[in-house]
């Protein structure tokens, strides 16, 4: 009788100590792989509480998917790089306003081998033909992210419809930056990443950057407000002033000093009027 | 690849680790809490109620024992998002919403695997059961009781399904940074990130976990054996 | 005057049973009226742990009716059984007894004060709070009866007790059956060894082949079997 009380004691204990829904200050951002992978949120969210005492939860999805995130209503910023899809998301009344907050650029990675011989060309969309005309081994997001949309892009401006073109050298993942810089290795494929998560990757295997600094090649992040007119629980009060934090020159600041082996991975570019 | 630093890391009693295997096994335990208290009363009216359509229950619950994580975690999340018919409690990307894909995962699994090991147990106990005129309530619980040791397997069963699994929580719980990353959400994160001597080094701090829990159950059940007959 | 609930006399008329094609009870008719213990033996397969079964109410007969105090069915609690292997629960022999007692609207202090007086009863007093599966088999066998004794019945029936246990523990079991006789309760048993039956029974019914073939008070069925298979039974041949 009495190991019978005890027992159902461990039990309610146990239950009960499930974290209950938190009290403290908090606010939800749906954000990208990239963001995330790189470790830019580890750096600078520390830096944001320790000011301000409110939480930030990241939940880390492509660009597509976060913003989808955000028109369900379950999210209370966004911060993702698609500005043309950012822009969209704004007109359809679910975001406030888009703000810059930072750039970096997308870099093209192969394997050293390099069997399409791309390497070193200067300009991004030669590299990519280069690439079709020998159906060279490529891993595509294929996710709706940031990143994928640059990728479709670029194959835009040079001319080709990878819908039409693709064949079993075009492999698309569906998955996040790290992934398919796992994939591109394995397969000994080449890929496009963002120059963040590219430097923080810790399987770089035999995979080098192919092909950089061509003007294409730049990537904006953006930040958004989710509208509280379309979703009433918003936290406005508090995402508004993760918004304002990131793009002040405090928040600009902690996004500069973040580095990787010196090198850093994010240039913050708010403009300095807001109106 | 470095693995030193990575075992170090799984050495020191890092807090944020700490934090993650803690909350692993909150969640997971707490599953399985829930899924007992309704799994097993089904399991145990399934196996002795004339209730019924029971030929159609008990395939129907057999087969969930299969469901894919990631379906319910699917399911789960279009319930809880804002969007969704319970939004309104705020429950998505959090600890909660996890423990609830979970229970609906290992509900199944409980309740299948209580109506084997109950059933086994009835044609022993029915016609004692039937000249005592024990009611059916009564009839369950004091199946259930006896039966507690095999239940312990039905419990680890459970257990084991909750903590491998990463479909579910990764969809309803976001993988957010202390707050909802579980070890196979980190598993997976620091894979993706390339860090694979730490993701294996999760793994294997995982596959530990669960064995102790195993081994502690093993011990709890030969312990009530030794005493209990 | 009978209790108004009370299930005797059972009465059996032209109680058949059939399995199948097998025949097991063939037209039994017969009373078990409060008295001196009934003993049903005859070869295996007789068709004795059937009759009990379909007295207890746990077995319907295929052909044929029975009635309990002039009832369709028995009146709960009133009749009690135990069987040729008892299931012990998975807890002590106190709580095993406890168990038979519970939902019937006892308090707490009845409960413990009934519980005490069967461990008396059925001296597995020092056993209290051991496991019962981990009795002897002449201590479960006397739990199993100290459990049927429980709710004071009206009537016990027994199948095969002290089947399988030494003397010594024989000798318990059927000291406990010769006081419950002793309270008033009606026993009725089944057992294949004779001496047994001629050491409780205060009247014997044979049967064999699913037939009622004869009953008869102990004595005289003994010294004097009316029935030609009655005879050879006792004289050890083998009777179908």
């Amino acid at each position: 009788m009495i190991h019978r009380r005890a027992c159902l004691a461990v039990v309610t204990a146990l239950v009960l100590a499930t974290p209950a829904p938190a009290q403290e200050k908090f606010i939800t951002v749906a954000s990208t792989t990239s963001t995330q992978d790189s470790g830019l949120f580890g750096h600078i969210l520390p830096l944001f509480k320790q000011e301000t005492g409110i939480d930030v939860k990241v939940v880390a999805q492509g660009t597509g998917q976060a913003l989808d995130t955000a028109r369900r209503g379950d999210a209370d910023v966004v911060f993702v790089h698609a500005k043309g899809q950012e822009e969209k998301f704004v007109a359809e009344g679910h975001g406030v306003r888009r703000f810059d907050v930072m750039y970096n650029d997308f870099v093209l990675i192969g394997p050293k081998a390099d069997p399409a011989g791309i390497k070193g060309t200067k300009d991004v969309l030669t590299a990519l033909r280069t690439v079709l005309a020998k159906k060279a081994p490529f891993v595509s997001r294929g996710d709706r992210s940031g990143t994928h949309a640059a990728e479709i892009k670029l194959w835009q401006l040079a001319g080709i419809d990878i819908a039409k073109e693709k064949g079993p050298w075009y492999r698309e993942i569906g998955q996040g930056m790290g992934a398919a810089l796992n994939t591109a290795g394995a397969m000994q494929a080449y890929v496009l990443s963002d120059r963040g998560t590219w430097l923080s990757f810790k399987n770089k295997g035999d995979l080098v950057i192919v092909v950089q600094g061509d003007d294409r090649l730049f990537n904006q992040y953006g930040i958004i407000l989710v509208n509280p007119a379309k979703h009433p629980h918003v936290k406005k009060d508090l995402a508004q002033s993760f918004i304002d934090w990131i793009l002040s020159p405090a928040g600009q600041k902690a996004i500069a000093d973040y580095k990787i082996n010196g090198e850093q991975l994010f240039f913050p570019n708010a403009r300095k009027e807001r109106s | 690849m470095d693995s030193a630093p990575a075992l170090a890391l799984l050495l020191s009693g890092d807090p944020a680790l700490y934090g993650i295997a803690a909350l692993s096994l909150k969640v997971s335990l707490s599953a399985v809490v829930i899924a007992s208290l309704l799994g097993m009363p089904l399991g145990a009216a399934l196996a002795i109620g004339r209730i019924p359509g029971r030929a159609l229950l008990t395939v129907l619950i057999n087969a969930c024992m299969g469901l894919p994580p990631v379906v319910v975690g699917l399911a789960v999340f279009l319930l809880l998002s804002r969007s969704g018919p319970l939004g309104a409690l705020g429950l998505l990307f959090t600890p909660a919403a996890m423990v609830i894909a979970q229970a609906i995962l290992v509900t199944p699994i409980i309740a299948g695997l209580t109506r084997q090991v109950i059933e086994d147990l009835w044609t022993e106990y029915r016609d004692e059961f039937a000249a005592m005129h024990i009611g059916p309530v009564r009839r369950a619980a004091a199946l259930l009781w006896d039966a507690r040791f095999s239940l312990v397997t039905t419990w680890l069963a459970g257990f084991g399904r909750a903590a491998a699994e990463v479909g579910a929580v990764m969809i309803v719980g976001g993988n957010i940074d202390g707050f909802t990353r579980t070890m196979t959400t980190a598993i997976a994160l620091e894979t993706s990130k390339g860090d694979l001597p730490l993701a294996m080094g999760l793994g294997l701090l995982l596959i530990a976990i669960v064995l102790i829990v195993n081994a502690l159950a093993w011990g709890v059940r030969r312990l009530g054996e030794r005493f209990a007959g | 005057m009978r209790a108004p609930d009370s299930g005797l006399p059972i009465l059996f008329d032209r109680v058949s049973l059939r399995a199948g094609e097998t025949a097991i009870l063939r037209d039994v008719s017969l009373s078990l009226a409060p008295g001196a213990p009934t003993v049903l033996i005859g070869p295996n397969g007789a068709g004795k742990t059937s009759l009990i079964r379909i007295a207890m109410g746990l077995q319907k007969p295929s052909g044929g009716s029975i009635s309990w105090g002039g009832r369709p069915a028995p009146p709960p609690g009133r009749l009690a059984i135990v069987f040729q292997r008892p299931v012990m629960l998975r807890r002590s022999v106190r709580a095993n007894i406890a168990f038979a007692l519970a939902g019937q609207g006892l308090s707490r202090t009845e409960r413990h004060a009934r519980v005490a007086r069967l461990l008396d009863l059925a001296a597995l007093g020092g056993l209290a709070d051991r496991p019962a599966r981990r009795l002897s088999g002449g201590e479960q066998q006397r739990l199993a009866l100290a459990r049927a004794l429980a709710r004071e019945p009206e009537a016990l029936f027994l199948d095969e007790p002290a089947n399988n246990l030494d003397p010594a523990a024989t000798k318990s079991v059927e000291a406990l059956i010769r006081n419950a006789a002793a309270s008033g309760i009606k026993i009725v048993m089944t057992t294949h060894d004779l001496g047994q039956a001629r050491r409780l029974g205060g009247e014997i019914i044979f049967l064999a082949g699913g037939q009622l073939l004869e009953r008869a008070p102990a004595d005289r069925f003994f010294a004097a079997p009316a029935t030609e298979k009655a005879a050879a039974f006792l004289r050890g041949d083998i009777v179908e």
